[in-house]
């Protein structure tokens, strides 16, 4: 087995290799094989799978491009993330990408589909609507035709047909694969020495851009290691980041929590990877609705999904509560209306439970952490502190 | 311009007086508004952006904002979103000066702007317990309505938001009485394409962005469907007319425009902090606009589209789909091409609006491809919708004079 800090140091190059080099050698080892650019939060990566095809997680160019023309493309008061991806595009990254779908998750990524189309990028450029309407046979069946638009751009490039034994087959990988994130999420709430949340965030980031094959194995392994005695405990509380699905945080954000005296036991920084809360029927005649039923039934709260049965605060709670988190750090991108227009609701959420939190807001390439790592280190002080006091900061 | 204030004072004073009249009150949006259907139940709309709009004209959004911000929403977002918070927080006194009454119903009926969500994920925590109805509009991502997308939403209508309408209303459907509410909703929508098409003509007699969100109020604002709006609109067409014959310019608050200089097409919202302000920029230069992508937020009616009253939900909800900001971007950016060329523009004018997302994500890209298909000249401005201290002005007049000689020099150059 290889160690861990070898296979971090591979999924850290993964991670951020802004060229996805790994998934066009991929693509180019066989013919008929499709490469499917997808931004966050959430697609069902099983139906590409299923058809011969890698869903590749375009997740921004964090602080690892210089931005030049995607500031001509973007005001000065829109989220950073749209700026990258444009710039990918227009540069060479994303040649060799043969479609790209952009999930419903706020209106810049919406309207970014469209600037996609206006430029010509890829085959097919797809906004995935996903549904707002959480009964099977409304929203359920309107996803469920959503996901066959999908299938039908892909067939058109490469031929492949979908069948049920494929899906299922796909649907089992991507189960077992959020299967293993969960045990490591669970292991490392109970021992989050042994592994850092910078590590976490490069393995997890790694599977958005590798087959689910490879992630599942290197997710095995990492398994393995995190169940041995390693590293050294330290007198950090446990918290929660909420906020960050969608525009990541930059490294050292996440470095800089952690050295402030945190152990990030949960996070939403890569929350597509483990959307569907348990396994999707792997066994069904319809792997399609099935697909849809879980997507319907089994989400996770989110900025991007409308919560009126669900309130997203005490989703929020119970996370802490599992988790057995001392608090929350709400750590949204600047000019991020889904995450900053949730922020008061979930505070309040926290406030009339007496969890305690802290808010912050950063850019993809944010370079600066010392007022950041200030604010987190008093957080984290106050709370050692002065433990029994159930204060908000 | 007086019947239409008649109109929409009468509008909040039956608003005013529903504890007497028992008429139950839907709280909803502008782009996508199921107006016809509310009214089938006899029930009243409260437009809450139509408040913050009209808090910012009144200057009072910004103290509305700042509570907001009080109550913890970043600077960062949607000032709509944080004047309505703020004035709901401030006792919801609505603009004629009289409270408007808590909401029966929070339809969610949101057309091409996501914020629209997190925005009634707040009202329903400030008005725990009422009703909920959410319609998904389906994004013409591929530029097209799907049979699917219509099918979605009629499911929506009638397993979602009718039922709701009918449990809150106590009155039961009545799809006759939708079909005669659309008949006149249709008739309505012909005369206001009329009215804009009249910018044709040199002068152009109206202008269709700064005066045009007057116009589209009635058919906006609940109106769509009435008789009375019918009437206001043939009035209107009629009072155009009259002006192109006698080859009189738009009407601005100083009076009739003299000399007609430039013909703009405006994409993006208007400021209403400084709304006059921002207007006299415009006419004291001689710049009229001859057609605006925000009049279209309501309804884009320039392809043909009518409701049509003999499928009620099917229209309803081909209209939801159908209005501006539901558009993709090469779509809009057609329509805009088509607005340039058919109204004869001199110019294209970008105003970007900070907290606006659904339009100003992508407005950079629409108008580099405008400028390249049709060589136009183009501007660039940056306002906000009713958040004051996002308006300056010697930026916004520094950067249209430029504008405003750049169109100059090319009207020069063609004219030799």
């Amino acid at each position: 087995m290889k160690s861990l800090e070898s296979i971090v140091e591979r999924c850290t190059e993964l991670a951020f290799d802004l060229n996805f080099t790994h998934a066009k050698e991929w693509k180019a080892e066989e013919e008929g094989r499709v490469l499917v650019g997808y931004m966050p939060v959430y697609i069902p990566r099983e139906i590409i799978h299923a058809v011969n095809g890698l869903a590749v997680g375009i997740m921004g160019a964090g602080d690892r491009k210089q931005i030049i023309k995607g500031d001509a493309y973007y005001q000065s008061y829109i989220c950073h993330i749209p700026r990258g991806i444009i710039e990918m595009a227009l540069d060479d990254n994303l040649n060799d990408f043969d479609g790209f779908i952009f999930p419903a998750i706020c209106d810049v990524i919406r309207n970014l589909s469209g600037m996609f189309k206006v430029i010509q990028k890829g085959t097919f450029v797809k906004y995935l609507d996903l549904p707002q309407n959480f009964q099977s046979h409304i929203g359920g069946e309107f996803y469920h035709k959503e996901m066959e638009h999908i299938l039908e751009y892909i067939e058109k490039i490469n031929g492949a047909r979908v069948t049920t034994e494929k899906l299922n087959h796909s649907i089992e990988l991507f189960n077992h694969n959020r299967r293993l994130l969960e045990m490591i999420y669970d292991l490392r709430q109970k021992y989050p020495w042994r592994m850092t949340n910078v590590d976490l965030y490069h393995i997890v980031r790694a599977g958005q851009v590798i087959p689910v094959e490879e992630h599942n194995e290197i997710l095995e392994a990492v398994h393995d290691h995190l169940q041995k005695d390693i590293g050294v405990k330290q007198d950090r509380i446990k918290v929660v980041v909420s906020g960050s699905f969608c525009e990541q945080p930059p490294v050292g954000l996440i470095k800089s929590i952690e050295m402030a005296g945190c152990y990030v036991v949960d996070d939403d920084f890569m929350i597509g990877s483990r959307w569907i809360q348990g396994d999707v029927d792997d066994a069904s005649g319809n792997p399609l609705k099935a697909l849809a039923e879980a997507y319907i039934s089994r989400s996770p709260f989110s900025s991007s999904v409308y919560d009126v049965d669900n309130p997203k605060e005490g989703r929020l709670a119970d996370l802490v509560k599992k988790r057995k988190a001392d608090g929350v750090i709400f750590a949204a991108p600047s000019f991020c209306d889904p995450a900053l227009l949730d922020s008061p609701i979930l505070q309040k959420g926290c406030d009339d439970r007496k969890i305690r939190y802290i808010g912050i807001q950063y850019s993809e390439n944010t370079g600066q952490f010392k007022v950041i790592k200030e604010q987190v280190g008093a957080f984290s002080d106050s709370i050692k502190l002065w433990e029994d006091e159930p204060v908000a900061v | 311009m007086i019947i239409q204030k008649e109109m929409i004072a009468g509008l909040f004073k039956d608003l005013a007086s529903v504890k007497e009249s028992g008429k139950k009150v839907v709280y909803t949006f502008i782009p996508g508004n199921l107006s016809e259907l509310i009214r089938s139940f006899d029930m009243l709309p409260v437009y809450p952006e139509i408040n913050a709009l009209q808090s910012g004209m009144r200057k009072k959004s910004g103290e509305f904002i700042r509570e907001a911000e009080r109550h913890g929403h970043s600077e960062d977002v949607c000032t709509y979103v944080k004047c309505d918070v703020g004035m709901m927080i401030k006792g919801n006194i609505g603009p004629t000066g009289e409270k408007l009454p808590d909401p029966d119903l929070l339809l969610l009926s949101y057309t091409g702007c996501f914020t629209f969500m997190k925005w009634f994920e707040t009202l329903e925590r400030l008005y725990p317990g009422v009703p909920v109805a959410l319609i998904q509009s389906p994004y013409q991502e591929d530029a097209t309505i799907t049979p699917e997308m219509t099918e979605y939403m009629v499911k929506q209508l009638k397993e979602e938001v009718i039922p709701k309408m009918e449990e809150v209303s106590g009155q039961k459907f009545d799809e006759e009485k939708l079909k005669g509410i659309l008949k006149l909703s249709a008739e309505a929508e012909d005369w206001i394409v009329k009215i804009f098409d009249s910018t044709k003509h040199r002068p152009s007699p109206i202008d269709a962005y700064f005066a045009g969100v007057y116009y589209i109020g009635p058919i906006n604002i609940g109106f769509r469907g009435t008789q009375e709006a019918v009437d206001y609109y043939k009035e209107l067409y009629k009072e155009v007319q009259e002006r192109i014959a006698k080859g009189l310019g738009p009407i601005t608050p100083e009076g009739v425009m003299k000399e007609e200089k430039f013909r703009l097409v405006v994409e993006g919202p208007p400021n209403w902090t400084s709304f006059r302000e921002f207007w006299k920029l415009f006419y004291d230069r001689g710049a009229v606009i001859v057609a605006s992508s925000y009049t279209k937020v309501g309804g884009v009616y320039d392809y043909g589209f009518r409701h049509d009253s003999e499928h009620p939900l099917e229209t309803l909800a081909e209209y939801c789909m159908n209005c501006y900001t539901n558009l993709n971007l090469p779509q809009r950016i057609n329509l805009l091409e088509k607005c340039i060329t058919e109204y004869h523009a001199d110019g294209y004018l970008t105003n970007s609006i900070k907290s606006c997302n659904s339009f100003a994500a992508g407005q950079l890209m629409m108008m580099r491809e405008l400028e390249e298909r049709l060589e136009i000249p183009v501007g660039f401005i940056e306002t906000d919708l009713v958040d004051p201290r996002y308006f300056s002005y010697s930026n916004i007049k520094n950067r249209l004079e430029s504008f405003f000689e750049m169109l100059e020099q090319r009207l020069l150059i063609e004219q030799d």
